[in-house]
């Protein structure tokens, strides 16, 4: 306890969407389940994958790729939905595959370049590297919350 | 020691606060929605003290001790008076009627145990 | 009553006991206002406020003990007969039973209630009781966190408490025969004084007379007692508060001098061996808590998360009930096979299982209908007019959910009843109305749905005005010529606002669409008539409960939905007889010598691309709201039955056309269509027209 770099430990699950690698917060994550048809949703936007019955209840898809404007997820049986609870809500994030849990300090995590710009980076809280490879941490209300608004 | 309890209240929030109070100490409660209730309850058991309010319908807590006290069986049985007035008119007419003593709501467990413990050891 | 905090259920308990008594409370002033009331009417008002008080208090609710201290003793003059009923008094009382409601919400909430909110309301009461003659002094209420009644002048006990200096009391005590009428005993008051200290008694046996003059229920017995302690003398006079005027007793401070000499293990000379020490505080085993049986009452109390998570728990049987008779059915069973009987048998009682878990949720209206009757009050005094609420199957029971969402869309129609609907006094008058104007609200049972009408007697919808309204406003082609009951029908429009003069209650930036959209949230539906110059009248229509839905089960392009089955009036097979395209796009279908346009469900929810070719393909008949009818479009229709309905996550994305899900017997989940929707959205296009207008159309 006494490293700096480990105060405020946080433990993310990382996982890739094309090939590229992102993560989450453990804290937001609710259980990670197989790939399953969805129904889909009428005239809703692209990333909305539609709803699958998770244990009696019906719950909301994305397709994460889609909604972050990657190619959309090739679709195999690695193919998992992370399911996320965010102010009461669960939605489903529909992802490639999931790697690893990893902890790591805060200083361990960068803030995002401003100057990155482009569509989808606002949803991107921080970076960090791990074996040499660029993690994207998601900044999880974004992706949701503003899913929200795009769709309405 | 463990005493056995009847508490007669119309209010089923004041007959859960004296339950909330009392069973942790290991006492019995009994419980009456009014004066007619009471005296019906009050048929089968034996408590060691009888807390009742005042204010309820059908029968209220001055009939209800009258009720109490007529019966051989109760004469003796300690009446405590729950009792939102603190006037001392409020507590002669009780005593009149025959309760040992009163009880000023909003109590707190311990004052309300110790009370009890007071007129029935 | 397990590991949950009791306190926190008592404190929800009463709450629920608030909501009743205030139901009570509301009861009895309508019954003191309307002349019904037996004699005991104002006892029940009496104590419902006075039990409030009381639980009040045990939560610390001060403003709320406060409040209800004050009311009360307005009361508390009447029940003396110290204060005439006069309608002007009953109005006070109605005011400052919403003004308790309002205290009590803010408890609950646990919100901040701005005091000074009460004042005026707190002044108007006060100002009864002091021109009726104040019996009581003004007591201000004794509701310090003392608990038993110390009112024997220790108001600085705990200063004297805590010099934590032993001293010592001798005390006499010569107990008078009433002593022991009233319950009290000798040994329980020492048992209480030992425990302030170390204590010394002697009794004097002096006076008991030989046995033959003894008379039972004398008194010959008196004590002294030395009491070495840390408390004060008004402490230990509280010990002898209960026999008060019934002994004779005498407190007297011992010098300090002789502190500490011979007063060794004193206690064992109690009167009474078994003196208790303390509190039994351990558990000697938690008495199992024997409630008396009330036979007279036949009500329960349940948390309704027990009553959520049973239905929830019956939504899955009926689903895994399906999945079982899907798989028997697939397994190719004879069906006059044992099991096939059996299936049908256990079908039966999940339905019967169903139907009773859903009762346990009906309530009767009659909460929402009280709310109602505070919202005439507060709305027409504040646009001084003098309106009645009059209401009508109040025990009609609901959903306790429907009731809830009710409250809301409801307020705001009785809103405009009595901003809009009803007229100025002068010109009711003027009509040969009488002076004050009428609401009814009234509730019933209609072939499996609940209607609640809500009706006024005032002017009517001022038709010239609404359409000219939505002409400027650009709600419909200037040169339009609408029907009565479509220019009413504006009034459901979003954007429509609907006066000139916006006054701050009905105004308010919600126009009717709000409502409408709310009814159909509830899977209900609303219409509206009016007759001018007679009032106008809305009818609610409500599904029973909104967990279970009767549904026809169709295929659209290979996905599975459910159409409510009560908007379906029949099917039909297309043929190149019954329909004609109008032009590409734009279809009709002949039906009974009528005209309906025809739909297609798959283009409309975005699964195709607009098709014109029909012929062969099934259509349903749906009978929407104001009698608008349209012809939908299906691949395939597999069976009617009864589903489960789960809520889809709105916050997240609104499908237009879907009011909700459902899973079915293969674990897959079909949306259910919100009919009224998918055609309105449909309507953005010019494909909805109307009956009448289709017709127009094909003259």
């Amino acid at each position: 306890m006494s490293d700096g770099d480990m105060k405020q430990p946080i433990e993310l699950l990382t996982f890739k969407l094309g090939d590229q690698e992102y993560a989450l917060e453990i804290m937001s994550v609710r259980e990670i389940r197989g790939w399953t048809k969805a129904t889909p949703m009428p005239l809703a936007p692209s990333f909305m994958r539609g709803v699958i019955n998770l244990r009696g209840t019906v719950l909301p898809v994305i397709d994460l790729a889609e909604r972050l404007g990657l190619p959309k997820c090739g679709q195999n049986n690695r193919n998992v939905i992370i399911v996320v609870k965010l102010e009461g809500h669960m939605t489903g994030l529909l992802v490639d595959a999931v790697s690893d849990i990893v902890a790591l300090g805060n200083s361990d995590l960068q803030d995002p370049p401003d100057a990155a710009g482009g569509n989808g980076m606002h949803v991107i809280k921080s970076l960090t590297v791990i074996d040499e490879r660029m993690i994207r941490v998601l900044d999880l209300a974004q992706v949701v919350v503003q899913a929200e608004s795009d769709a309405a | 020691m463990s005493l056995e309890i009847l508490a007669v209240d119309d209010s089923r929030t004041m007959r859960d606060m004296i339950r909330l109070a009392l069973e942790p100490v290991g006492f019995t409660v009994h419980t009456a929605d009014d004066g007619v209730h009471g005296t019906e309850v009050l048929a089968d058991i034996d408590p060691d003290v009888i807390i009742t309010d005042i204010n309820m319908p059908r029968m209220d807590g001055f009939g209800f001790i009258d009720a109490v006290r007529e019966g051989a069986k109760h004469k003796m049985t300690p009446i405590l008076v729950l009792t939102t007035e603190a006037a001392p008119e409020m507590k002669m007419r009780a005593r009149t009627a025959g309760a040992t003593g009163w009880i000023v709501k909003p109590f707190d467990p311990t004052k309300l145990v110790k009370a009890l413990q007071m007129v029935a050891g | 009553m397990s590991s949950t905090d009791p306190m926190a259920e008592i404190r929800a308990s009463f709450f629920v006991e608030c909501e009743e008594l205030l139901e009570a409370l509301q009861d009895g002033l309508c019954a003191l206002e309307n002349g019904s009331d037996d004699g005991e009417t104002i006892h029940v008002v009496f104590r419902a406020v006075h039990s409030i008080k009381g639980g009040a208090g045990a939560f610390g609710f001060d403003h709320l003990v406060q409040f209800s201290h004050q009311y009360e003793t307005v009361l508390d003059a009447v029940r003396d007969g110290r204060l005439p009923v006069t309608p002007q008094l009953l109005n006070l009382f109605f005011r400052a039973a919403d003004h308790l409601s309002d205290i009590i919400r803010a408890a609950r909430e646990e919100e901040n209630f701005p005091v000074q909110t009460s004042a005026a309301i707190l002044a108007e009461l006060d100002a009864q009781v002091t021109d009726a003659a104040p019996q009581s002094p003004p007591e201000e209420i004794a509701f310090a966190p003392v608990a038993l009644n110390l009112d024997l002048n220790i108001a600085d006990d705990v200063a004297l408490h805590d010099d934590a200096q032993a001293k010592r009391f001798i005390i006499q005590f010569t107990p008078e025969p009433e002593l022991f009428e009233t319950g009290n005993d000798v040994p329980h008051i020492f048992a209480a004084l030992a425990e302030l200290g170390t204590l010394d008694v002697q009794c004097d046996t002096g006076r008991i007379p030989t046995l033959d003059l003894l008379v039972p229920e004398a008194v010959y017995l008196s004590w002294s007692l030395v009491l070495q302690t840390d408390v004060d003398e008004a402490e230990i006079a509280s010990t002898f508060e209960f026999v008060e005027g019934l002994c004779d007793l005498q407190i007297l401070p011992e010098p300090m001098a002789e502190m500490g000499a011979p007063y060794p293990e004193n206690k064992s000379k109690l009167p009474s061996s078994d003196a208790p020490n303390a509190a039994p505080l351990q558990v000697d085993q938690p008495a199992p808590s024997t409630p008396t049986d009330t036979k007279k009452k036949t009500v329960i109390r349940v948390d309704i998360e027990r009553v959520e998570r049973l239905v929830n728990l019956v939504g899955e049987l009926v689903i895994n009930q399906a999945m079982l008779s899907q798989s028997m059915q697939s397994a190719g069973l004879s069906p006059h096979s044992d099991a096939m009987n059996g299936l049908e048998e256990f079908q039966r009682l999940t339905r019967d299982i169903q139907d009773s878990v859903m009762m346990i949720r009906a309530q009767p209206v009659k909460s929402l209908f009280q709310r109602m009757s505070r919202i005439v009050r507060e709305t027409s005094a504040s646009v001084s007019k003098d309106v009645r609420l009059i209401t009508e199957g109040e025990t009609t029971e609901v959903d306790k959910t429907v009731i809830e969402r009710l409250a809301d869309p409801l307020t705001h129609m009785i809103r405009n009843a009595v901003d809009h609907g009803i007229e100025s006094a002068q010109s009711r008058v003027a009509n040969g109305k009488p002076a004050h104007g009428e609401v009814r609200l009234k509730a019933s049972h209609r072939s499996g749905r609940v209607v609640i009408d809500i009706s006024d007697d005032g002017g009517g919808i001022d038709r010239d005005r609404v359409l000219e309204i939505a002409k400027t406003k650009g709600l419909v082609p200037t040169d339009a010529k609408l029907s009565d009951t479509e220019i009413d029908n504006l009034l459901f429009m979003p954007g429509f606002s609907t006066s000139s003069n916006v006054s701050d209650l009905s105004g308010r930036g919600v126009g009717m669409d709000v409502v409408k959209t709310a009814i159909h949230a509830l899977g209900g539906r609303i219409a509206i008539q009016s007759t001018m110059g007679l009032g106008t009248s809305f009818s609610i229509s409500l599904p029973l409960t909104l967990a279970v839905l009767d549904g026809m089960v169709v295929d659209v392009e290979g996905e599975t939905l459910v159409v409510p089955l009560n908007v379906v009036s029949e099917t039909v097979t297309l043929t190149d007889q019954n329909v004609e395209m109008v032009r590409s796009g734009c279809s009709i279908v002949r039906n009974r010598g009528g005209f309906l346009p025809l739909l297609d469900l798959g283009e409309l929810l975005g699964y195709r691309d607009v098709t014109n070719c029909f012929v062969d393909r099934i259509a349903l008949l749906l009978t929407l709201d104001d009698d608008m009818c349209v012809a939908l479009v299906v691949d395939e229709i597999h069976d009617q039955r009864q589903v489960v309905i789960k809520g889809l996550d709105d916050s997240f994305y609104r499908a237009p056309g879907i009011a909700a899900a459902t899973i079915l017997g293969d674990g897959q989940i079909a949306l259910i269509l919100d009919p009224a929707d998918i055609v309105a959205h449909a309507g953005t296009s010019e494909k909805t027209l109307s009956k009448h207008q289709v017709l127009e159309a094909h003259a």
